[in-house]
């Protein structure tokens, strides 16, 4: 099947269509929340928590017998909240630093809820396989129930973040002076963490425990490139994950065999690497042409500069001068010289130069430009 | 005799076993533009912090004009330390100074014009109005702290705690700054700042309070600020040139 096959059959195909709009939703949910989590700089908290929520699937598993997703996603819940308690006590009550309590309650439970897989797979139970596609997840076990979770879910999220705007807001730029408003911080945090927690226990079906982080981070790194706007940069990472979970399913289910949450990842990874790069004003690309841009025309100023000293040596301002005066000079090559003529600041005549008026003028008021476009850039 | 605009008893703090704050005892009148000063680890920021209830004390209490700081909260304004924040965080100057309307506004409501416009006013105050819409990363240290001076403006308090202002600003901004403060004092406001530069403290400041774990000493700059608080509060023998 092919890409554009796959986009008919979207119309058509019940199931196809079920999926699609599942990790569409998801990768939306997912990128507003992770935008919240970048910038408290909190990025690896969702790496932990998906990781803690191993063990309550499995024991969930092992306390009722059924396979029933809802059931497990609701042990999910439970040990990726205790996991996210423990680990901001870890950090109040120890000296011990974020990455560490992270790190700790990430590989702790993450290795105990390993512990059970291994276990329940001994047991002689037929209904016990496919528990550890909660790994790398599943997409293609999502049902039209699932979805509509996620959908639910995300509605409740989008009207909690609208009302709640303003305190989301200042408490992630400024939690101390948030607090000395009189804004009960620890209640904005505990809404914000809850819902990271949530977002993340949906992700599991469809992307798993392993990879469920990136879902969060890399559309919220990728919208950030592009907006100095908190509200434009929570939108468009959500467009980006929806984007990357709709362009992810669409590739999985178009080669065969590709497993859609690593899919998804990786495409989001491009809306990253792309970001990074292209965009105009923190892209590696436009920075680096703009430190090219100034670097030429600090050097067209400066052989300017040395011109204008020769040349107002004379009461002729325009008088020629051969070339190899400027031999001293270093910022001066045969280029720069074109540039200078090209722009009408000097004149060349076989082996001699001479300042033009407009030339000596710009000179002169070189500094004083500077210093007005110091002014003028924004 | 002039109203107490803020007083502090046996406030004691630490944060593991050693203690950084010892038994303060404070009280500062109305109206006093008052430096906070000690060595690094005084406990200089710890002290505005528990007095605003951002750092819980093991003992002692704060009162703001008699009554208990949490019934007088929008009394009191606070400028914290400009490296506290994360200056890249995706917003403008304007809507950081809106940031001090938040308060008055309470919990869900949004700000409006009202708000905008007393935002506008402090910028404008402080110098800063043509750089309303600029992203806060693009401004300069002194212009950062400008805004956070203005986002306390618009809470329009009684009581003004800063933190360090004076911190890696130049010297027109460290001018401009100061001689909000002298308005705020001849305004009736009373100004609590913690400094660092003693040389600068007989000529910005009227009160002062030395503070080291435990306080030192505390009054008018004119009678107190002398050598032999200085070596008390400092450790070393410390001369400063007064200029009286």
């Amino acid at each position: 099947m092919s890409i554009t096959e796959y986009f008919e059959l979207l119309f058509t195909d019940y199931t196809l269509r079920t999926i699609t709009l599942g990790t569409a939703v998801l990768g939306a949910v997912c990128g507003m929340l992770g935008s919240f989590a970048v910038l408290r700089k909190q990025s690896l908290l969702g790496d932990a928590i998906s990781h803690a929520a191993l063990p309550g699937i499995a024991l969930a598993f092992l306390i009722t017998g059924a396979k029933d997703t809802n059931v497990l996603l609701l042990g999910a819940l439970v040990s990726g909240l205790i996991g996210t308690f423990w680990i901001r006590g870890i950090i109040t009550k120890t000296h011990l630093k974020t990455d560490t309590a992270l790190g700790l309650i990430l590989s702790l439970f993450f290795g105990f809820g390993m512990l059970l897989l291994t276990f329940i797979q001994k047991q002689p139970n037929a209904n016990q396989a496919g528990l550890d596609k909660y790994l790398f997840g599943q997409a293609a076990t999502l049902v039209e129930k699932d979805v509509w979770i996620m959908a639910i879910v995300t509605s409740i999220c989008l009207g909690i973040l609208l009302l709640f705007w303003k305190e989301f807001k200042i408490l992630l730029f400024d939690a101390d002076y948030t607090k000395t408003l009189g804004f009960n911080t620890r209640f904005i945090d505990i809404v914000i963490t809850f819902f990271i927690v949530l977002a993340i226990v949906l992700g599991l079906q469809t992307v798993g425990v392993v990879l469920m982080s990136a879902m969060l981070l890399a559309p919220a790194a990728a919208a950030r490139q592009w907006t100095n706007k908190l509200s434009v940069m929570v939108f468009l990472a959500a467009i980006f994950g929806a984007f990357s979970g709709v362009f992810g399913t669409a590739i999985s289910a178009s080669q065969n065999n590709l497993s859609t949450g690593p899919v998804i990842v990786l495409v989001a990874a491009v809306f990253v690497i792309f970001s990074f790069i292209f965009s105009p004003g923190r892209g590696i690309l436009f920075k680096q042409l703009r430190v090219r841009r100034n670097r030429r025309d600090l050097q067209l100023q400066k052989t300017l500069q040395f011109m204008h000293e020769i040349a107002s040596t004379h009461e002729d301002t325009t008088h020629p001068h051969a070339i190899k005066i400027l031999n001293n000079f270093q910022g001066f090559t045969k280029k720069t010289l074109k540039k200078l003529e090209e722009r009408n600041w000097i004149t060349l005549k076989g082996q001699n130069w001479s300042l033009t008026e407009q030339g000596f003028f710009e000179a002169e008021n070189l500094y004083n430009q500077q210093l007005n476009n110091e002014h003028t850039a924004n | 005799m002039e109203k107490i605009a803020v007083q502090v008893d046996d406030l004691t703090v630490a944060y593991n076993y050693k203690p950084v704050l010892w038994d303060i005892d404070l009280v500062i009148p109305e109206g006093v533009l008052m430096a906070i000063v000690g060595p690094n680890g005084a406990g200089k920021s710890t002290l505005i912090k528990s007095i605003l209830g951002i750092i819980d004390p093991i003992a002692g209490s704060v009162s703001i004009y008699g009554k208990s700081y949490e019934k007088q909260r929008k009394l009191v304004a606070y400028v914290p330390q400009k490296g506290s924040v994360d200056w890249d965080f995706p917003t403008t100057a304007l809507d950081v100074v809106m940031m001090g309307t938040y308060g008055s506004l309470g919990w869900i409501k949004r700000p409006g014009q009202k708000e905008k416009k007393a935002a506008l006013e402090a910028l404008e105050k402080v110098g800063m109005l043509s750089f309303k819409n600029r992203q806060i990363s693009q401004l300069s240290g002194g212009q950062q702290q400008r805004v956070f001076l203005a986002r306390a403006l618009v809470q329009n308090a009684a009581i003004y705690f800063m933190d360090e202002p004076f911190q890696g600003v130049d010297a027109t901004t460290e001018i401009a700054i100061i001689n909000i403060l002298k308005e705020l004092r001849k305004a009736g406001k009373t100004v609590i700042v913690v400094h660092h530069d003693l040389q600068t403290v007989p000529e910005y400041f009227d009160w002062v309070t030395f503070l080291n774990v435990k306080k030192i000493a505390t009054g008018p700059v004119k009678d107190i600020f002398n050598d032999d608080n200085l070596t008390k509060t400092y450790g070393i023998n410390y001369k400063v040139a007064i200029n009286k």
